[in-house]
């Protein structure tokens, strides 16, 4: 028995995955390989960023990871479990808002809490402490509708942070939110980044979100995803996003991206104009 | 998305000039809005019935066979007198004796109106409930869904003989005939419903941990239950038709009960009032409808006050 099979993986890193893809709707007529070959090690507290076009399969490996889908081929643990369901480690944040409507934001940051059939001050509490971190504590018992976008990411940070968990996966967070606003958020997540001492895996399709953010970036290749290359970033925290070095890092990137646009658009290209 | 629109009105409404204008004038009636709906009820209703009385005036209209409102509404005493029918047949008091006029009426229309609500009520509770089931317990979809899929077309008129067979005379066989009618559409609504919820809302419940139950119970049910309300509502004058063909049918008194008598002593005026009340019950119980919706989940923005701004 190869280690790869083994429950356990003698890497304690916070996410590995070894061979990973997947087939959406395998063994039937519409199957399609959204991912394969992944191999990727994310060591504790380290912030990746996945980079690439749009389908290439960003979201299908944050939800592999998630424990939400399972792979089609490979194996993926977090410090040293086989991922096989969801779990509170590895919390989600969505790029449209998921909060739940009906739920007031102190009632949305404890969900978590609550299905553990915690008591209500205790959950109220732990609402209040992870409102706080981000900066909403006077919002607690407002509704989610009552909020603006960037309002509504911060509560879902909290509710992922409710959970403490030690790897945060968010899927284009602050796509939806304002030049402003996000450069802003990208600010406040480094900084609860920092504090919680998680590992971040983010995705993107900005290079500058990626520049600004990661330790690491992960750039894709389109249909199926593959990892093209890896791009450390060693600028030092804060960093200048002017600087020529900043200025450098988003030229490598844009023409590491370049090529796998003009091939996403070439095959769409040859599928709309059947020879 | 809705809730993002609502949150950039301020802005939208500047830019705009005059249908922001309107809306200005509008919003600041906010208070008196309530009096504003009932004034244009009132002229809605003014001018159907005003185009009605001209054509009694020209003498479009035969009085006999379309009385106009000033006729069928004019001696209330006289045919409140039918509505009496009912209370009498049960209490078994003789014309003369028995409730008022006016009470008749009230009583009558109340009876039918409680069917309807206890048949909504028993219909939403079981549609609901076998709805979830059947998403929750894939056994139960298989031997289930194939007959509420094959009875949903089914008009509810059909179920009449089988509500008198079961149930005989009374209350029974009407709010039975309620329950088919909204039943399956219910059911295969609720489906429908479960079917679209937002998956992430599922998929953050199930990284936390919650188990099926738990996301059925705190995140599927709550979010299902706009839609459902909606397709209650939607159904809801299915179920006024319904209730009213089972009363006049003989499973019980009711609005139904004087229609029929109506037809059978062929009595036009008798028609048009008891079909004013009706009209207004039902009126009354959508209003009701909308009033609990907005109660029961405030956290749903205005959809019509996004189309006004247009
Ligand atoms: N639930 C799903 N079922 C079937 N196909 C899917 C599903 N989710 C994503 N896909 C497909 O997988 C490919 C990769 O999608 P995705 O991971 O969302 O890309 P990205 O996040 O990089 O834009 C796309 O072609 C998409 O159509
Ligand atoms: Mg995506």
């Amino acid at each position: 028995m190869s280690s790869e099979d083994a429950p356990h993986f003698s890497s304690k890193d916070a996410v590995v995955c070894r061979g990973v893809g997947k087939t959406w709707a395998a063994g039937t007529k519409r199957a399609h390989n959204a991912l394969t070959d992944i191999d990727l090690d994310v060591a504790p507290g380290e912030f990746v960023v996945f980079l690439g076009p749009s389908g290439c399969g960003k979201s299908t490996l944050l939800y592999l990871i998630a424990g939400l889908e399972d792979a089609t081929e490979g194996k993926l643990w977090s410090f040293g479990d086989l991922v096989e369901t969801p779990s509170p480690e590895r919390s989600l944040i969505f790029q449209e808002t998921s909060l739940f409507p009906w739920l007031t934001v102190w009632e949305n940051v404890s969900f978590g809490l609550s299905i553990r059939g915690a008591s209500k001050d205790e959950r109220r509490t732990v609402a209040a402490e992870a409102l706080q971190r981000v900066g909403l504590k006077a919002a607690m018992d407002k509704r989610p509708d009552e909020l603006s976008g960037g309002m509504r990411q911060r509560v879902a940070v909290a509710r992922a942070l409710a959970m403490r968990p030690r790897v945060l996966l968010m899927d284009e967070p602050f796509a939806a939110l304002d030049v402003q606003t996000r450069a802003r958020m990208q600010d406040f997540l480094l900084d609860v980044w920092r504090d919680s001492g998680a590992s971040v895996l983010f995705v993107t399709h900005h290079i500058d979100e990626a520049v600004a953010l990661a330790d690491r970036v992960v750039v894709f290749t389109s249909r199926p995803g593959r990892i093209k290359t890896i791009v450390p970033i060693e600028m030092s925290r804060p960093r200048n996003l002017f600087s020529r070095e900043a200025e450098n890092l988003r030229i490598q990137l844009t023409d590491l991206l370049r090529d796998e646009v003009d091939r996403a658009f070439a095959e769409q290209e040859a599928f709309a104009i059947p020879a | 998305m809705a809730v993002v629109a609502r949150d950039s009105e301020p802005g939208a409404a500047a830019g705009a000039s005059r249908p922001a204008a309107a809306s200005r004038l509008m919003a600041s009636m906010a208070g008196l809005d309530w009096l504003a709906r009932i004034w244009w009820a009132f002229l809605s209703i003014s001018l159907f019935a005003g185009l009605w009385e001209l054509c009694w005036a020209m003498g479009w209209a035969d009085e006999k066979l379309l009385p106009p409102p000033h006729i069928f509404l004019d001696n209330i005493a006289e045919q409140g007198r039918y509505f009496n029918t009912a209370t009498r047949w049960q209490v078994g008091q003789s014309m003369t004796e028995g409730p008022s006029a006016f009470e008749s009426v009230l009583i009558t229309g109340a009876a039918t109106t409680a069917r309807v609500f206890v048949g909504l009520i028993i219909a939403s509770v079981l549609a609901i409930g076998v709805g979830v089931l059947i998403r929750y317990y894939r056994f139960f979809d298989r031997l289930v869904l194939p007959t509420i899929t094959l009875l949903s077309p089914v008009s509810p008129i059909a179920w009449l003989p089988v509500a008198i067979f079961l149930f005989g005379i009374g209350n029974a066989p009407a709010i039975f005939m309620v329950v088919v009618a909204l039943f399956f559409h219910m059911v295969l609504a609720t489906i429908n419903q479960i079917d679209t919820v937002n998956t992430n809302l599922i998929n953050v419940a199930r990284t936390m941990g919650a188990s099926k139950a738990q996301i059925y119970a705190r995140v599927i049910v709550p979010a299902i239950l706009p839609g459902m309300l909606q397709v209650l509502r939607m159904n809801l004058f299915g179920a006024w038709m319904v209730v009213l063909v089972a009363e006049s049918t003989g499973v019980g008194y009711g609005m139904g009960q004087v229609i029929m008598l109506a037809r059978n002593t062929f009595n036009p005026s008798l028609v048009f009032f008891t079909i004013a009340v009706i009209g207004v019950l039902g009126f009354t119980f959508d209003w009701l409808l909308r009033l609990a919706q907005r109660r029961i989940l405030y956290w749903l923005p205005d959809t019509v006050e996004r189309l006004r701004v247009l």
